[in-house]
This record gives structure tokens, sequence and C-alpha cells, in this order.
């Protein structure tokens, strides 16, 4: 029988899913399964490793099932995941030595500021294309060497092995140790002009390089399935984003897509060599296809988007489910002279300011809770904003259409509101599951299923889009108005000396 | 202060009256529970019926609570909210389809349109999320009607009696009378979906069936729209695969809303 589907697996920060795409890359089935957050302190966030497991072969299972779809039908396996959130296993056994340590958990704090000391949060910048952070796995992993008992002695020893959740699902599918290009640019670990593990940063961590898996392409046969799809090739690995990238068909230099959830995040596609930014964004890796050069990325994400709007819902009660945000703004024509910038937990890209607190400015009593609305949706675009002028800079190209996914999409208000003060084309993908599609066609290109990324161009279709409406001189009064509110968020927490 | 008036409360008598029974009663039982003259009664039930807040069964001429009244006082389904929830399945309506989608839901006497997605291929489209239909020359409007009782055409809710309207022509083909329209709106209350061939556009066919939230209650309608020639067979009838598209993402939207599917 000939092989009609591939098969993506999606294991996200909540769930794991397995989604069944077709040639013309529709969504033929979908399956998913939620897995527990473990919180056992406050800042900490762990994952059971082996319940996650067990939940992809469920989903992988079920989803076929539900279709009637056999094992021999699927032509290849892709993998998207969280990014970042760490493992160790042995060898031998396959058992994990902890729970995996998700991108979220903040324990890192103190190894991070002592990685750091001299030189600051930038020390491996040049060569990782990112700062010192507590998302990023390398100092996950020394947290484990220097905090679980017998774990640095049996990491010395050669017994253990380290991976993200791609790696941890290929070496469970397959048996093989390896990581692909995107997922590895995550770790803090990877020399970003060599592509292999950077033995610098490794000896200033205090990592073992045995731990760590074999670096490959984000779109190759890493090997064959075992279970219940056995013999199928396990042939893609894409960290979410990159694969959103991917799926998003952003295969030419100055493309942008962005993901609009809880928070939004933002990839520029910058070609074959990597962009460093002097405007605090990542440099990071788009994607790598068999044997074609790497595409690097930068990336800007926006701590508090879609966020902001369960907020307004769960804190200020103005409205009772989320949708019903684009009502309430729509019952006035403007934002009436208020702004609120969301810097709940500090600002991201492109300001890094830990100590920002949020604010509310421009209040009168002429500010209606519809003019509130309108704020709440204007602060995602004029982040937005702020993240697309600093690739701009960097990239030395401006952004003509931006790429949008991601629940958020559903608002239209919003859409239109970010054409107007980005002044650019916004246009929203038919499928709007892209992180799956992209790890999909990653993984169908390896195995020929399909033969170009000509071909994946021309599947990707507009579901809408939206145009700039906005006369440029409102443009530019609102975008002053806004920079003036987000001053007054900065350095509000104030620290002692010291600290 | 203005005193009571007394047509309005027998006519809330009238709705508890008839709430209070599961099966339909007669006009008779109707005045001689509530000991009101017949033409008093009848009067106010055509008013309540005209309104959506009560219903007579075709067959048995019995009275019964009319879907206006189970709609009264639990939240409307917002159409911000409800392009939020049928996102998914009106993008794969559009990818099975490869034609436009549209979701309406009713706005005073006429269609809104609160989602579109684009026909699939690499034409320019423009977003018409916003616009207004007219309900009788739109599939969509007639899915409507055939299942929400306040969904009335304006030219019929802007007359006080039931002297004949005339419906407004957009083409030769827009259904012109009441009577055509009611049959039209029969046959959908029959087999659950509704369509229409150049009574709004020449040249465009549309096909569409309702969405239906928990209680039952229809809150919109999702629908394909395009060329006749890609939409209607030989035989003068819809592309019986397109309906079933159709068909099948308003349902799996209701089922988002919580319908059950048995």
């Amino acid at each position: 029988m000939s092989q009609q589907y591939v098969a993506a697996i999606d294991q996200g920060t909540t769930s794991s899913r397995c989604i069944l795409f077709d040639r013309d890359g529709r969504i033929v089935s979908v399956d998913q399964r939620e897995h527990r957050q473990i919180f056992p302190k406050p800042g900490w966030v762990e994952h059971d490793a082996q319940e996650i497991w067990t939940n992809v072969e469920a989903v992988v299972q079920e989803s076929l099932q539900k279709s009637d779809i056999t094992p021999d039908q699927i032509a290849a396996i892709g993998i998207t995941n969280q990014r970042e959130t760490t493992l160790l296993w042995d060898k031998e056994t396959g058992k994990p030595v902890y729970n995996a340590i998700v991108w979220q958990d903040t324990r890192t704090d103190d190894i991070v500021r002592e990685l750091g000391a001299e030189e600051g949060q930038d020390r491996f910048r040049a060569r990782c294309g990112l700062p010192l952070a507590t998302y990023f796995s390398g100092p996950k992993i020394r947290w484990l060497l220097d905090n679980v008992d017998g774990v640095r002695e049996r990491a010395e020893r050669g017994e253990l092995l380290f991976g993200t959740m791609d790696t941890w699902l290929i070496w469970k599918l397959t048996g093989r140790h390896v990581t692909d290009v995107t997922n590895a640019s995550r770790t803090m670990l990877m020399n970003l002009a060599t592509l292999d593990w950077d033995t610098e940063i490794l000896e200033a961590m205090g990592i073992p390089a045995s731990l760590l898996p074999e670096i490959r392409s984000s779109s190759e046969v890493y090997g064959e399935s075992t279970g219940y799809l056995a013999g199928t090739p396990v042939a893609s690995a894409l960290g979410d984003q990159h694969a959103a990238l991917f799926g998003q068909t952003c295969f030419d230099p100055g493309d942008v897509k962005g993901t609009y959830g809880t928070g939004t995040f933002l990839v520029m596609n910058t070609g074959t060599e990597p962009v460093t930014s002097n405007n605090g964004l990542l440099t990071t890796l788009g994607y790598k296809i068999g044997d074609a050069p790497a595409v690097y990325a930068l990336e800007g994400s926006i701590a508090v988007t879609g966020s902001l709007v369960q907020w307004l819902r769960d804190n200020l009660g103005l409205i009772s489910t989320a949708p019903e945000i684009e009502t309430l703004a729509r019952t006035v024509e403007d934002n009436g002279g208020c702004y609120i910038v969301p810097a709940f937990s500090g600002l991201f890209a492109p300001h890094w300011d830990s100590d920002a607190r949020g604010v509310i400015a421009g209040l009168t009593g002429y500010v209606t809770k519809g003019h509130i609305a309108r704020a709440v949706l204007e602060a995602s675009a004029w982040q937005t904003r702020e993240v697309v002028d600093a690739m701009n800079a960097d990239s030395q190209i401006d952004l003509t259409t931006l790429k949008v996914d991601g629940g958020m999409t559903a608002d239209n208000l919003l859409m239109q509101i970010l054409s107007d003060v980005l002044d650019a084309e916004v246009v929203r993908p038919m499928v709007a599951e892209t992180t799956c599609l992209g790890a999909a066609y990653a993984a169908g290109l390896a195995v020929g299923y399909w033969p170009d990324i000509e071909t994946l161009r021309a599947n990707w279709h507009k579901a809408a889009e939206w145009n700039p409406k906005m006369e440029p001189e409102v443009r530019r009064r609102e975008y002053h108005n806004w920079k003036k509110a987000v001053r007054r968020t900065l350095d509000w927490v104030e620290r002692e000396d010291g600290e | 202060m203005p005193g009571r008036i007394q047509s309005i409360e027998r006519a809330a008598a009238i709705l508890r009256l008839l709430a209070s029974g599961a099966r339909g009663l007669s006009l008779a039982e109707v005045s001689r529970s509530l000991e009101l003259p017949k033409g008093t009664a009848l009067g106010i039930l055509r008013t309540l019926q005209h309104v959506g807040f009560v219903e007579q069964d075709p067959e048995s001429g019995r009275y019964r609570l009319g879907g206006g009244m189970l709609s009264l006082g639990t939240r409307y389904l917002d159409g911000n909210e409800l392009r939020t929830r049928a996102l998914n399945w009106a993008d794969t309506l559009a990818s099975r389809s490869g034609e436009s989608v549209r979701i309406g839901t009713l706005h005073k006497h006429q269609v809104l349109v609160v989602h579109h997605v684009f026909r699939p291929d690499s034409s320019r489209q423009t977003l018409d999320v916003g616009t207004l239909l007219p309900l009788h020359a739109t599939a969509l409007g007639k899915a409507l009607m055939a299942f929400d009782p306040l969904a009335v055409p304006e030219e019929v809710a802007s007359v006080e009696t039931d002297s004949p309207v005339e419906l407004t022509s957009f083409t030769r083909h827009t259904v012109a009378t009441m009577a055509a329209l009611e049959e039209q709106l029969t046959g959908i209350r029959d087999s659950g979906w509704g369509w229409e061939a150049e009574e709004l556009v020449d040249g465009e066919v549309s096909i569409a069936a309702p969405i239906r939230d928990r209680r039952g209650v229809t809150v919109g309608a999702i629908g394909v729209r395009g060329a006749v020639e890609r939409l209607r067979g030989d035989d003068g009838k819809p592309d019986m695969e397109q309906v079933s598209y159709v068909r099948d993402a308003a349902r799996a939207i209701s089922r988002e809303l919580g319908v059950t599917p048995y």
C-alpha cells in the first residue's frame, strides 16, 4: 500500500500530540494527551519523562486508529518539541536520573549569576548567540551534576546521557543518541559557527562531553522506529518555534513568523550566516535540511501578550471569555489616550529589563473599559513593533509581511491593529498548526515524500490577510506615546546594593 | 406613574402556562385555563408567535414556547467567541472544499459575517468580516431562518399585519414571496442544510448548515460560496460532496460548543 501520510509528534510544555498530514499539508487526524506539571518548590517546574514517553506512544497509536490508518501508510515521523527542557538518563537501563527540568524553571538563577560573574550575562553570547539565562539547558545540566546524588560521578564514568525532549524521543524510538541543530542551539553549548559542541563553554560550565548527543541536521533519517510504527523512518527534529518558522514556509531571508499565544515568539529567517544582534535579540538556528547549509534566525520573544487578555478576564473581570476582548474593544474608536505596558515580570526583547513593572498610563476621567480593552490589544501590537524594529536594524532587511499563527490570530481587530502599527501586511495561513506542519514537512522532505521546498511553498495558502489602514501621522504619534509609557516601566523595582 | 398594562400581564400568564406543560396547549385550553375570551387569547398568542416567544405546531395546531423564549436570559454567544471556537474547523472546510468559507450570525434582520476564510488559491481576496447580508437570498440566512424563530427578513419584520410582503430581489433568481421562502425553509428543516443558486449574485452558489450550542439553540451558520460551475451539478442540484463537507464542519463546531453527537 502507498504511504499516504506523515506523522508529526509535538511534545509540548503541557501536552503531547500527534497529527497526521496528507500530501497537501492538510490535517487528517489528531490525538492529544496532557501530562502532569510538577512543582516541587516555588519557581521549580518538572515533567516526568517516562510519563511523556508513555503519552507519546499512546497519541501516535490513537491518531492512526481514530482514522483507520495503518502503520504501513506512514511515510515518516517528524518531531517538534518544547525547547531547552533538560533530561539525564542512564545509558544502560534507560531510566531518567531525575525529572526533566522544564524551560520555565528558575532554579539555575544562582548558577547563571555565578557563570556570568566577571563578564556578565553576555559571556558566551558571541559563541552560542544566547545570553546567560535560566531557560537554557547548559546551566540545568550543571544543576543536575551538582545537586543529584551520584550524578556527577556516573556522568564522568560515561554512564549517563543528556537530551532535550527531541533527543529523549528519538532515543526511545530508534535507540540513537542525536539532536538537531535547532534544539542544540538552545542549550548554550553549541558553537554557532561550527555547529558542534563548544569545548570552551563545556569546560566553563563543567559539563562532560560524553553526556552529549551527536548534532545532526533537522531533516534526515536518524533511524528506524521500533514499537507501533516499527520500521518507519524518524526523519526530523525541530524546536517548536523553529518548526513554526518552517511550517509557515519562511524559506527566504527576511521572512518573519509570529506565534501569538499567552506570549509571543517572533522569528526571522536571516539566511545562511548568523547575524549578531545589537538590539537585544537572540541569534539562533532556523533549520538545516540534510546537507544543505544551515539557515540562521533572529528570535525575539514577548513575555505577555495573550496572558494580558487573560489578566483582564481573571484579575479584573472586565470580560468573561478571552474572545470578548474584541467585542469590548470595538465599543470605542480608539484607546482614548490610554496605554498599557504589561511588564509583569520585566521586559524581554529589546529592552531586557528585569526590574521593569507594568503601567497603565494616560488615564483620565474619559477612559472607559472599552478604551482599556483597546489598549490591551494595542500592547501586543506595539511590543511586536519593537521586536520587528530590532530585527530590521540587525538584519538590514525591512519586514514586508508578517505570517501569524496561534490562538490570538482569531482576534480580527488585533490582526488589523498589528498591520496598522507595523505598516506591513499580516497574513494567517490556512493550517493553524504550523508547528506540527513544520516537523511533518522536514520529515517528509528527508524521505522524498515531498520533492523540494517549492512544493511546500505551493501548499501554503492564505486564510486571511490584513493591510495597513492607519495614517502615518497617527502611527508616529501613537508609537511616540507607547515609548513614553514604556519608559515609565523601566527600573521600577529598586534593589539593595549588591543584589 | 402609569398603571399596569393588562395585556402584558395576560401575555405573561400565557407564557407561564405554556412553560408549565410538556405538551403544547390548544387555543381552547389556553382561554379556558386563564378565563380569557378566545379572541383575546388568540390575539396575544399570535403576537407572541410573531416575536418568536411562542410556536404553533403545524399539525396539531397546539401552542408551545418558542426558541426566542429559550435564548432569553441565557448569555448570547459572542460572535468573536464563535469565530475563535470555529477557527480550525472553518480552515478545514476551506481546505477540503476549495471554496471560501463564511460564518454568519443573526444581527437584527440580516446575516452578520463574523468569520471569513479565503478560497485556497493564489487569487487576491479581501476579508469581509463585519459585512451584512440579506437573510432570504443567502444560504447562511436561510439556514438561520429555518432554525431560529427570531430570524425574519427585514421586509416581514417591518410590516404590522399579515399582509403579503415582497422580498427584495438581487437577481432574477432571488426568492420573491414569503410562501416560496417558507417552502424552502420547510425543506431545510427537513434536510438540515440549505443552499441558494444565484439568488444574491449571478453565477454564485452558496451552501450552509446551522451551528447549534449545547441547548440546541441555533447560534449561527457556516457555509461555502463559489462559482455555480463548481458547486452545482448538471442535474441542477448542489454538489453533495460539498454539502457533506459543510455539514461536517457545522457538526464539528456544534460539538465544540457542547452539543452531544447523538
